[in-house]
């Protein structure tokens, strides 16, 4: 077993700056599909809080094909099926739109709880204190479902940094491609072991403060109820 | 659309039978890992209940890492990594590679699924049994987990959900399942859309009744059990 | 004649706080006390070391000369293992401010699920002395009944009842009817006077001062984690001999 480490020691220059570059490749696609999944999710939650049966039922649908299929599969189809048809991304665009459009599902399902978590009376007595209801809105309901909806969003954030893993399938230079890259491009399979799990220790660089920021706001928010 | 469709004029019943077979596949991947998790869950949940204080650090370390990590580098370690590594003994085919790497996964959530369930029962149903004259072991096997059980069915039906689309990752090191089979057809036939498609259509059939599931028993322990 | 119980100087710390300051307390057979004082005071923990869900800090705790939750081996006192003290605990009744009923069985299973478990009755004769003891509380009819579907006063009696299927030597009530609604209050203050009046071994917790003089044999008024005074009931409401006391009654009384 030491013999493990010392290898990794040996070949730590090699492989470190590359993951490091490909860990900041994760950070962009991951960021890149939380914002699409924060905006979209906004549409899939107002749709599907909507009385309108229009709107309502393919937001739904939206939402449970997107839950219901493997994102990778999601992902195929933007990248493989769409330049089939002429419609062609790059791969890092493709990973963004794909688990963009994936997390906008779970994204609209927190936003919706949280909206509908709120108590009608929360709105009632604002109006009754002469607030519009855009106020209301605004001072009354938003702060409350925000603190709700931190956690789970947080949580959600966590998915999606473990989720980019997959697309190294469509080759964007993130983690696990340039991990699988070093490992036969350069012929290092017997230090393919201390390769992934420098791919482990960046992947838990990521999610393990996120966590931590889940469980404090997962706190603060018993604490305030 | 109606081109769209045409594309599949002369795949349709060759895919239909190709995608179920591998379907079925996909659902016993899916079935084995899933007992695997929890039986790894399990034990993670419970072991921390015997208050050892290294195996609860253990328990710990097992949970805070495969929970932070994707399911993609523990598959690569199991199949590429540890047969590099030169143990021969563990060269396991890629279907079983899935199954250990899936359970092991799998197993870090469920153990946190199972300990919030515990937890979330009031303290006073453990001492009532205590003081009843049952021993810790009687009080958790009659009366905390008969009920931890309920609240925590829900949350495995959607780790079942997510367990099901995981096993398309398995396609990566070439087990044998759904997404494996549907790339072939893609690159065969030089249709990725129609089969992409297809095989999605497979995954919500195979997801659909499990979603449901889970919403049923959502609204259905909602409403049940109240402590106190 | 011996006493039933017998506690001797216990002590109870959590963390730095005190919580119990050397209490020290003889209880004879058929004896029915009441335990006092504002919150705080200690008087919940002090019945809850005595079933030993809180291990005291120092001290010891006899019930019929047997020591609680410890014994002695070598001069030295080692705690009891799970199953040496499950069964000093099956005969000792707890009656819990919040019921603490199970909410996954019935009522009828809440009463026989300890017969069953714990002195391995059969299903049958478990639950037909679950039954009678149902009676006992006059909730028969609610036999089969979800916990959720009954009332608290009704929930109470279930629990009571469940204590006493366990033929228990000591029974302790902590704080039985203050999570009650004011009118379901009566109905477990009548179960629990009946159970007086068959002679049993009864600790209470209690606010009910009224009750309390009427029942119970003692009273002990605690505060800080001691014993502030004790004597019979018309003396320690009707004459507090401690400016505590009387300052404690009369936030009571007034409320």
């Amino acid at each position: 077993m030491p013999e493990f480490w010392i290898k990794m020691w040996e070949w730590w220059p090699e492989i470190f700056p590359v993951l490091l570059r490909a860990t900041a490749m994760t950070v962009q696609v991951m960021i890149g599909a939380l914002i699409v999944a924060l905006i979209l999710g906004m549409a899939v939650a107002l749709m599907r809080i909507s009385t309108f049966k229009l709107l309502r039922y393919p937001a739904l649908f939206y939402t449970d094909v997107m839950r219901g299929t493997p994102a990778l599969v999601q992902i195929f189809i933007i990248y493989f099926g769409l330049s089939d048809l002429g419609i062609e991304f790059d791969p890092v665009s493709a990973a963004i739109i794909g688990l963009g459009m994936n997390g906008a599902a779970y994204v609209g399902e927190i936003y919706r709880a949280g909206i509908e978590a709120i108590h009608r009376g929360q709105v009632e007595a604002a109006l009754s204190l002469g607030m519009t209801p855009v106020r209301a809105m605004r001072y009354i309901i938003l702060p409350q479902a925000l603190r709700l909806m931190l956690p789970p969003l947080c949580n959600y954030a966590i998915l999606l940094v473990k989720d980019t893993a997959i697309i190294s399938t469509i080759a964007a230079p993130e983690i696990m491609f340039e991990a699988r890259r070093l490992v036969q491009a350069t012929f290092m399979y017997s230090i393919s072991g201390q390769i992934y799990l420098i791919c482990a220790g960046f992947y838990l660089a990521l999610t393990l403060p996120l966590s931590q920021v889940a469980k404090r706001l997962e706190k603060a928010k018993e604490r305030w109820r | 659309m109606i081109d769209f469709l045409r594309g599949y004029e002369d795949y349709l019943g060759g895919w239909l039978w190709e995608m179920g077979i591998a379907s079925l596949a996909t659902l016993q991947l899916m079935f084995v890992s899933f007992w695997l998790a929890c039986a790894i869950g399990m034990v993670a949940a419970l072991i921390p209940m015997a208050r050892i204080k290294s195996l609860n650090l253990l328990v710990k370390l097992y949970i805070g890492f495969f929970r932070g990590v994707p399911v993609l580098v523990i598959l690569y370690w199991i199949y590429f990594a540890l047969p590099e590594m030169g143990y021969e003994v563990l060269v396991v085919s890629s279907y079983t590679a899935a199954i250990l790497g899936l359970g092991i996964h799998g197993g870090a959530f469920l153990a946190e699924i199972f300990r919030s369930g515990i937890e979330s029962l009031h303290k006073g149903q453990m001492e009532a049994a205590l003081s009843l004259g049952m021993t810790p072991a009687k009080a958790m096997a009659y009366i905390v987990l008969p009920q931890a059980i309920r609240v925590v069915l829900p949350p495995i039906a959607n780790f079942a959900v997510g367990l099901l689309k995981e096993t398309a990752l398995c396609s990566i090191i070439a087990a044998p399942e759904l997404m494996l089979r549907a790339k072939d057809l893609a690159s065969s036939s030089f249709l990725p859309m129609h089969a992409f498609v297809m095989a999605a259509v497979f995954y919500y059939i195979m997801s659909f009744p499990l979603m449901r599931a889970v919403e049923y028993l959502e609204v259905k322990m909602g409403k049940g059990l109240r402590t106190g | 004649m011996k006493p039933l119980l017998r506690i001797v100087d216990l002590h109870k710390s959590f963390g730095t706080l005190e919580v119990l300051a050397g209490i020290s307390i003889d209880v004879a057979r058929g004896e029915k006390l009441s335990i006092i004082g504002p919150s705080g005071s200690g008087k919940t923990t002090l019945l809850r070391c005595i079933n030993y869900l809180e291990k005291p800090t120092a001290g010891h705790i006899y019930v019929d000369d047997k020591l609680i939750g410890e014994k002695q081996v070598n001069g030295k006192f080692v705690h009891l293992s799970d199953r040496e003290l499950a069964k000093e605990r099956a005969e000792i009744g707890f009656v819990f401010q919040r019921f603490n009923l199970f909410p996954h069985l019935t009522a009828l299973d809440n009463v026989s699920v300890a017969p069953r478990r714990v002195l391995g009755l059969e299903k049958r004769d478990a639950e037909e002395r679950a039954l009678a003891m149902l009676e006992k509380v006059g909730l028969a009819h609610k036999a089969g009944e979800y916990p959720e579907r009954l009332s608290g006063g009704q929930q109470q009696r279930v629990a009571i009842a469940r204590v006493l299927v366990m033929q228990p030597k000591l029974i302790l009530l902590d704080e039985a009817t203050s999570a009650l609604d004011p009118e379901l209050i009566g109905e477990v203050l009548k179960v629990i006077r009946e159970l007086a009046e068959e002679g049993r071994t009864m600790i209470m917790v209690t606010h009910e001062i009224p009750f309390a003089e009427e029942i119970s044999d003692r009273v002990i008024f605690m505060d800080d984690g001691k014993i502030v005074e004790e004597g019979p009931p018309h003396e320690i409401f009707s004459n507090p001999t401690h400016e505590r006391t009387r300052v404690f009654l009369r936030q009571i009384i007034d409320r």
